[in-house]
């Protein structure tokens, strides 16, 4: 369920030209080139696919990220960490940049309930802290609740979501240094290199370690995948259905026991808390 | 100025299992009891319909807000601690029933060795066999004067269970069967029964059957629907204080004021006064006056709240000096390490499941094995769980996989339901290096400092996990893995306090010197406070410890009752010298 980019073509049959006369900006002449190309485009530049996803179409827009840019850097950035396979979709098809994007202005993105007071001694000796035990499955009750980030501490003073703008920005920076060219413009070896250097923490950013700011874009983009499609990402449920994973269910009581593996069609808490499901079931 | 209310028998503060219990069974004989809890009301119905892994598991839905007050941590005294910030590095339980409420379920006694450790520890192996510096002391009380507080409280919460074949005598059995076993627990039973092990189900708070409490609480049968741990129970199957000892309290004219913040303890002449809160939703502060102050939150709160109210002494790790603070312990990163490992041919269901569905097995666990030729003391279970996995949480891949991109993907969903991971739980020693006390920089939000963890591991923690790890690699390997993997031992504490198991400071003890409550749980230095919960343990035992907080809170509600009648010191300490 690919979205193609059509930037000449426009939403709901009203011309790019209509657009503009009836919206007034030719008609008051302020409308530059880059204000154009940066404003109206990104508006127009996602059509609908067809009634299955006129709902997903009407509650997908940015409500963070001001920028269609940064955006755009966000969703090429998490489509390398989680891509298009014959297993499945991948980030943007599975609406996880939208996903991120409204996480970061819910009280985790804003750290809400962090705490947040200084003295904040983002030192060196700290950010090396953060690079330990990447691979380490985490223990206890909680032991698989993670994605494999790292464990971290978090000193810094930024909220989450100034770390994903400096870190995005901070992308596109080192895309220019190493490759003068748009890191969403690149070959995907390419942004695979970009990508590992903050991996690493060995991109230059403002702030934070560049790999602290990975890891919560890494974190964030597979919860996108396989969060309650109600946060905008898992889109149709495909990336439960890649896991085979039901969602909630009110009981396996009777197949606790059974040997056989068992395939269910996933439902969405949206069904789960009776409201009716979207595919009529 | 704090509004003063009317004076109660008893105040206690927190809602969880240890202030639950006490609530209840005061209430019962019949005292006026007022318990405050800083978090919200909450009860079944916020728990019906919201099997949401985002929101619980992965944003904590129920763990405290730490904008306004946490922890800080450091290594080693050297250091200077920074705040433990984040919710995903500290996961306290808030709201009426504490931690209790989103607990997993697993259920364990601690064993005979664990009271009595420094005692049979230097009757079996010589008093060489404890080194210098580690801090670890029988409990003042033995496990067959705990056996039938566990048993009490085994039927309240109406555990589902079969007994330990390993384990000490027990006055009865489980007052449930055994959960169900899933072909995943059944392969972890049969391999281990097959190397020569005593496997056994995991005793569990998910319930087999609908069950009424000696209370007359009812409970229901446990539905396997994975969304245990990190949740409140949907279906009112799994025991927790909200759904037993919280109704008999209030039934019992217990009043339970949530959204009150105890701030200090107040006391003159020696004896508790009450307590001063804060409401939260309002800031008006009052003063709640009580003959019995029980402080029964999280081990951290109880600690803190005694620093700040200047009661008892501040343990000095210079000195080895003082009680308040002394041998804090936890199960912590370098515990709950074991095997993982990966199937090719074989799938389980593994996203179907209860907080506390498992196997185990307890040959590894206490002193059940010769320590004679081993680098530690103490062991531990060795564990299988099969919490019911969350998709979101499920991206176990080989060590070899990369952590991102399509290799990751490919693996991660291919292994989805082919992993399996084997723990060992080890006990963790106390020592005089490892305690707690008030940070000179951090302040929460009234001002008042923040309370300061110094933890740091020793050869004790490397070893014995070291020899979990080969255990559970055993296990696994026999259990058919394809590829098995086992974990890294971490150098160092990470100051992740995510398990919830972190425990001491204010300890149990049969010396004044080195302990700061009796086996009541009564404070040596003031007769009508009684501190209960985890922070009462003088090391942590090799198992979970919740029966144990439950075992507790009895003994202190029975201290409290013949306080209460009788007044004065309930034990008489083990230091002729001592003068309280």
């Amino acid at each position: 369920m690919t979205e193609p980019q059509q930037p000449e073509t426009t939403q709901k049959g009203i011309s790019r030209r209509n657009f503009m006369k009836n919206t007034g900006f030719l008609a008051g002449g302020l409308v530059g080139g880059s204000l154009f190309g940066g404003l109206l485009t990104n508006q127009l530049q996602k059509p609908e696919t067809g009634t299955k996803n006129a709902t997903h179409i009407v509650t997908e827009a940015r409500t963070f990220f001001s920028r269609g840019e940064d955006f755009d850097i966000l969703s090429a950035a998490t489509e390398r960490i989680f891509p298009k396979d014959d297993l499945g979709p991948g980030a943007i098809e599975l609406g996880i940049p939208y996903f991120i994007d409204r996480q970061l202005t819910s009280e985790w993105g804003t750290n809400a309930k962090e705490y947040m007071q200084g003295p904040f001694p983002q030192t060196a000796a700290v950010d090396n802290y953060e690079k330990k035990d990447r691979d380490q499955s985490k223990q206890g009750p909680n032991a698989d609740t993670q994605v494999p980030a790292p464990t971290p501490r978090y000193q810094t003073k930024m909220t989450r979501a100034e770390i994903f703008t400096e870190g995005i920005r901070a992308i596109e920076q080192t895309s220019q240094e190493k490759f003068k060219t748009k890191f969403k413009d690149l070959e995907p070896e390419q942004q695979d290199e970009i990508l590992q250097l903050f991996d690493e923490g060995k991109a230059k950013m403002n702030g934070v370690n560049s790999n602290t700011f990975f890891n919560l874009l890494l974190q964030t983009t597979i919860e996108g995948a396989y969060a309650d499609p109600v946060y905008g990402g898992n889109r149709n449920m495909d990336g439960w259905r890649m896991k085979e994973y039901p969602g909630p269910r009110m009981s396996y009581t009777a197949d606790i026991d059974k040997d056989e593996f068992i395939v269910m069609k996933p439902e969405s808490l949206r069904s789960y808390q009776g409201n009716e499901d979207e595919h009529g079931h | 100025m704090a509004k003063k209310l009317e004076k109660v028998d008893v105040v206690v503060v927190g809602s969880g299992w240890a202030g639950g219990i006490v609530s209840a069974e005061l209430a019962k004989a019949g005292y006026k009891v007022v318990t405050l809890e800083r978090g919200k009301k909450v009860d079944r119905a916020d728990y019906i319909g919201v099997k949401d892994e985002l929101r619980y598991t992965n944003r904590y839905e129920m763990m405290q807000n730490l904008a306004p007050e946490t922890i800080t941590s450091r290594v080693t005294m050297e250091d200077t601690a920074l705040p433990v910030r984040t919710r995903k590095e500290m996961m306290a339980g808030t709201d009426l029933g504490g931690g209790s409420v989103h607990w997993a379920g697993a259920t364990y006694r601690w064993r005979a060795y664990d009271f009595e450790i420094r005692s049979k520890t230097i009757e079996r192996y010589g008093k060489n066999k404890i080194p210098e510096g580690m801090t670890i002391q029988d409990w003042g009380i033995t496990y067959d004067e705990m056996e039938p507080y566990y048993d009490r409280w085994e039927k309240t919460a109406g555990i589902s269970g079969e007994p330990d074949p390993l384990g000490d005598k027990r006055s009865s059995d489980y007052p449930n069967p055994p959960m169900k076993e899933s072909p995943a627990v059944r392969l972890f039973k049969e391999t281990t029964k097959k190397m020569g092990y005593h496997p056994y189900q995991v005793a569990s708070a998910n319930l087999s059957q609908a069950y009424t409490n000696p209370d007359g609480e009812t409970l229901n049968a446990c539905m396997f629907c994975s969304f245990c741990t990190q949740y409140g129970c949907d279906f009112s199957a799994k025991s927790d204080p909200l759904a037993t000892v919280i109704p008999t309290a209030i039934k019992n004219n217990c009043e339970f004021r949530t959204n009150s913040l105890v701030r200090r303890v107040l006391h003159s002449g020696g004896k508790a006064t009450g307590v001063m809160y804060t409401d939260t939703l309002t800031g008006e502060e009052f003063e709640q006056p009580a003959d019995v102050v029980v402080l029964g939150a999280f081990s951290f709160t109880n600690n803190r709240l005694l620093m700040l109210s200047k009661i008892g002494q501040q343990y000095d790790p210079k000195t080895r000096k003082g009680t308040i603070g002394r041998n804090f312990n936890g199960q912590m990163n370098i515990t709950f390490q074991g095997a993982r490992g990966f199937f090719k041919e074989k799938k389980f269901n593994l996203y179907m499941g209860a907080g506390a569905l498992g196997g185990t097995m307890s040959d590894f666990a206490g002193d059940n094995f010769d320590h004679t030729d081993l680098d530690f003391i103490n062991g531990g279970g060795i564990e299988f769980r099969q919490y019911g996995h969350g998709a979101i949480a499920t991206n176990n891949v080989p060590d070899d996989t990369p952590g991102w991109g399509p290799e990751f993907k490919k693996n991660s969903v291919f292994y989805a339901n082919r992993y399996m991971r084997v723990w060992y739980t080890p006990a963790i020693m106390s020592w005089w290096h490892n305690y707690l006390d008030l940070d000179p920089t951090y302040k929460d939000e009234f001002g008042d400092p923040l309370l300061r963890v110094t933890n740091r591991y020793t050869d004790q923690d490397r070893n014995i996990a070291k020899f979990g790890v080969e255990k559970c690699t055993e296990i696994v390997k026999e259990m058919g893995a394809d590829i098995v993997n086992p974990d890294s031992i971490p150098d160092e504490f990470d100051h992740i306090y995510d398990g919830g198991h972190y425990a001491g400071g204010v300890i149990m003890g049969a010396d004044p010197a080195t302990s700061a409550v009796n086996n009541y749980l009564q404070m040596w230095d003031m007769e009508n406070l009684f501190v209960v919960g985890g922070s009462a343990f003088p090391q942590f035992a090799g198992h979970h410890p919740t029966a144990t907080i439950g075992a507790l809170g009895y003994r202190a509600a029975e201290g409290v009752e013949k306080y209460l009648k009788n007044g004065g010191q309930l034990v008489v300490s083990k230091q002729a010298s001592f003068n309280a």
